[in-house]
């Protein structure tokens, strides 16, 4: 029981090189790529909606809200939707790999420097085996001064 | 709230039967002999008042009992209905139904509801209701004596016991002065009290009186099962007593503090006449004695409904719409696998699903009558406040539109009654002058055709001066006199919409503030509907609204930018044009076009809408003639695809406010288009 406790359940992508974790239970669904619509006057990672079954979602590019460089999508492009703070996005990520329980109290404090990805973004990372996981702090990656300047826009 | 899981039941249902009150109470009007309507009236009052008690909403539950005394009483004929009562009747529905939006809104449904008592009072005991003012006070003199305090436990046995039809009596015993044993002739009288019935409550306490703290007079209140001059008479037997007065008590008259309801209590000695006296006072702790009997059955009323969250619908709504995407898919799975009997499955469950697609689009509609069903009673208040003869006709209130538009066109629709009320239809005087009738008539109707409903206010009243609203609009600077001078009678009318304008020679509490019109516009603009005016002077107005029949679904015309595809809502859209690029011409740095001899400003959707370039510029623009109020503008597209009903879905919360797009849709292919909010793109 204690062990399952400090247990959390974590969907890995990756971008660029490195992966990623987001809580599973923030997790909605993992489409492939699909046909998106663009929105005007939106922030450049706002790539556009998608039709969710039914449901237009939002998508957000996130090698683009992380600064990485674009890239073209491929087999392996997903876009991972996540509910945070009541709002339903689509994120688009080179890949997702896998399911991983990870013990709480494996997490560590970001390091200064983790590759290209501003430290504000992160809320830890967790080494496993030979591999690096990086906890996204998803509120973060979503809010942050470029959702106030979205919503500057139509002011 | 601690009853809350019930309280949205019990509001849901007190609206119900208060309307179902005020419908009845105008049919009694009109038919003051049927019996059966107070009936029905009578049942929705008890089956509230019952509600209201269960739910602890005590004012309520007062007024409400107070009510079905005076109902009661003309169902036994003992009242004759006249308008008086009505009013009184129409006042208490007026003052229950403040309490019921105070606790919908989170209150706790108390309200002075002294005066509307003291008048329902008035009313059971015959008298006439009098001035109001006089009534209120002449009160407090007469009664200050006998202003009883009970507690709600001793309320409920004198309520019980008049449900048994049992006698509740307020005795009023006075000791002569020279009386020597205060103490034992209260005794001797309560001893007599005991052999009648019961005293529920005695004032000053019977400790007091066996102390003889009191003065001359004790008050006691008597549950029994003898007659009122029986008591009285058996009272008088003790000697040493000045007087008696054995009065009914009205359990639901108490209520409010220090105001007591109905008159003068009848001169001691006589005992003959029955006089009810209602005693309003606060509860206070005190009680002697019970008695028990079983709560009254309650009437149901039965309807075959249940409700449902409007959510729920829409969740529902959703997954059906997942539910016709994959259907779409499968039906061309179907066709290219060419199986016969996979092909009559899909046939079937296509018609199946598409029967299952109106019956949840018909669950959100609801009859307009939830929104007519109000201005009967309107109409009447208002009618005698402006002194005022009309005849309403409503036609079509079974005609059904979507639950959202029937939210928000209520006060736009009373906005528009008052309007013909206050400036259509002329005073009898006028109307008789004119040679019309001296009763003005007001039709509603709603019908429907094709995807819309429309709703129309016509009155025969003076109906709209055309020199006097370009007069007006001329000195209010809506226009310029060139401009009117122009105007076809329809335009001038609309005049009257715009916003800073009013017609009504003298501001009055009914209309003409000089907002309000406008208003209405507005409001029915944003339901995507619209409003238009005819009217001849001195035969009436008729204001007619079209409506979308749901919000969620809209007519729309497709047009492509580039290569991106847009929606433009109908009913923002004038028409559709091709004009020729050496057409536009410049002013003030902007491109313009002559359209119908006006100026209309271009707008390049591509360059607002920031759409990447994809095609080369051809010679001709295609424009979309959108307009906002009176306010036009040409919106610049590549190419149009068409006309198409579509649903519309929000963008989500957090692409919530992006410039220009109130929503999205989803094409037939999947495909997500914007559906432009042309309001934000003209200035």
């Amino acid at each position: 029981m204690t062990e399952e406790k400090s247990l959390v359940k974590v969907i890995v992508f990756q971008l660029q090189d490195e992966e990623y974790t987001i809580p599973v239970d923030r997790v909605g669904s993992i489409e492939r790529m699909m046909p998106f619509t663009r929105v005007p006057r939106t922030a450049a990672f706002v790539k556009g909606v998608i039709n969710l079954r039914g449901v237009v979602t939002p998508i957000i590019d996130l090698r683009e809200r992380f600064g990485l460089e674009a890239v073209e999508n491929t087999e392996q492009t997903r876009i991972i939707t996540v509910t945070i703070n009541g709002m339903d996005v689509g994120l688009i990520v080179d890949a997702a790999n896998d399911v991983l329980d990870i013990q709480e109290d494996s997490i560590e404090p970001p390091p200064e420097v983790v590759g290209t990805v501003e430290a504000e973004y992160i809320q830890g990372v967790v080494k496993l085996d030979q591999r690096l996981f990086i906890l996204l702090n998803m509120s973060k990656v979503l809010s942050g001064d470029d959702v106030k300047q979205l919503q500057e826009i139509d002011v | 709230m601690e009853n809350n899981p019930y309280l949205e039941v019990f509001i849901d249902e007190s609206k119900e039967h208060l309307q179902a009150c005020n419908d009845h109470l105008l049919k009694l009007e009109q038919n003051p002999e049927d019996l059966a309507i107070v009936n029905e009236i009578f049942r929705s009052a008890h089956t509230l008042k019952g509600m209201a008690a269960t739910m602890g909403y005590q004012d309520l539950a007062n007024l409400t009992h107070q009510m079905e005394n005076v109902l009661d009483a003309i169902r036994n004929e003992k009242i004759k209905v006249d308008s008086d009562v009505l009013d009184v009747v129409f006042d208490s529905v007026d003052d229950l139904e403040a309490m019921v939006v105070d606790i919908s809104e989170g209150g706790t449904g108390e309200r002075n509801v002294e005066r509307v008592v003291a008048k329902l009072y008035a009313i059971e005991t015959g008298e006439p209701v009098a001035d109001k003012a006089d009534e209120k006070e002449e009160q407090p003199i007469h009664n200050k004596r006998e202003a009883l305090q009970i507690d709600e436990f001793t309320l409920t046995v004198l309520e019980q016991s008049a449900e048994q039809q049992l006698n509740n009596f307020e005795v009023v015993v006075t000791l002569r002065e020279d009386c020597m044993l205060k103490a034992a002739r209260v005794y001797m009288v309560f001893e007599v009290l005991e052999q009648l019935g019961e005293v529920v409550l005695s004032d000053p306490t019977v400790e007091q009186l066996e102390n003889e703290e009191f003065d001359t007079s004790f008050t006691v209140l008597l549950v029994t099962k003898s007659d009122q001059q029986e008591v009285a008479s058996k009272i008088n037997k003790v000697s040493e007593i000045e007087d008696v007065s054995v009065n009914h008590f009205v359990v639901s008259a108490y209520t409010e503090p220090q105001e007591e309801a109905g008159q003068e209590p009848e001169p001691p000695s006589t005992f003959n006449k029955e006089t009810e006296t209602a005693v309003a006072t606060k509860p206070k702790p005190k009680q002697e004695q019970q008695t028990t009997s079983e709560p009254k059955e309650q009437k149901q009323v039965g309807n075959k409904t249940i409700r449902i969250n409007i959510d729920r619908l829409d969740v529902l709504m959703n997954l059906f719409e997942e539910l016709v995407i994959d259907r779409g898919r499968l039906e061309q799975i179907s066709n290219d696998l060419n199986h016969n009997e996979l092909q009559e499955t899909v046939e079937r469950m296509s018609r199946i699903s598409g029967d299952l697609q109106s019956i949840i689009l018909n669950m959100r509609m609801v009859p307009i009558e939830q929104v007519f069903n109000r201005f009967p009673r309107m109409v009447r208040q208002l009618s005698r406040d402006l002194n005022k003869k009309i005849d309403l006709q409503i036609v079509g209130a079974e005609t059904e539109l979507d639950r959202t538009v029937i939210d928000e066109i209520g006060d736009p629709l009373v906005h528009l009654i008052r309007n013909a009320l206050d400036h259509g239809i002329e005073g009898p005087e006028e109307r008789l002058a004119k040679g019309k009738n001296e009763v003005g008539s007001l039709e509603l109707k709603a019908y429907h055709s094709g995807n819309h409903v429309f709703i129309e206010i016509s009155d025969d009243g003076g109906g709209i001066k055309r020199e006097k609203v370009i007069e007006k609009a001329v000195q209010n600077g809506v226009v310029t006199e060139e401009q009117a001078a122009n105007m076809n009678d329809k335009q001038v009318f609309e005049l009257i919409m715009s916003s800073g304008f009013s017609t009504a020679d003298k501001i009055s509490d009914v209309s003409g503030r000089g907002v309000g019109l406008d208003v209405v516009k507005n409001t029915i603009e944003s339901l995507g509907g619209n409003i238009s005016i005819d009217s001849r002077v001195d035969e009436g107005s008729v204001f007619s609204i079209q409506l979308p029949l749901t919000l969620s679904i809209i007519s729309v015309m497709l047009v492509e930018v580039q290569k991106e595809k847009y929606a433009v809502p109908l009913s923002s859209i004038i028409e559709t044009a091709i004009v020729k690029k050496e057409d536009i011409m410049h002013a003030h740095n902007k491109k313009v076009i002559d359209f119908r001899g006006k100026v209309v400003p271009l707008v390049f959707l591509k360059d607002i809408l920031e759409v990447p370039e994809a095609l080369e510029e051809d010679e001709y623009y295609s424009l979309v003639m959108v307009r906002k109020g009176d306010k036009m503008a040409g919106l610049v597209v590549d190419s149009f695809i068409g006309q198409q009903e579509v649903v519309l879905k929000s963008l989500g919360d957090y692409l919530s406010g992006v410039f220009a797009i109130s929503g999205a849709t989803i094409l037939g292919d999947g495909q997500v288009a914007l559906i432009l909010d042309s309001n934000a793109l003209i200035k």
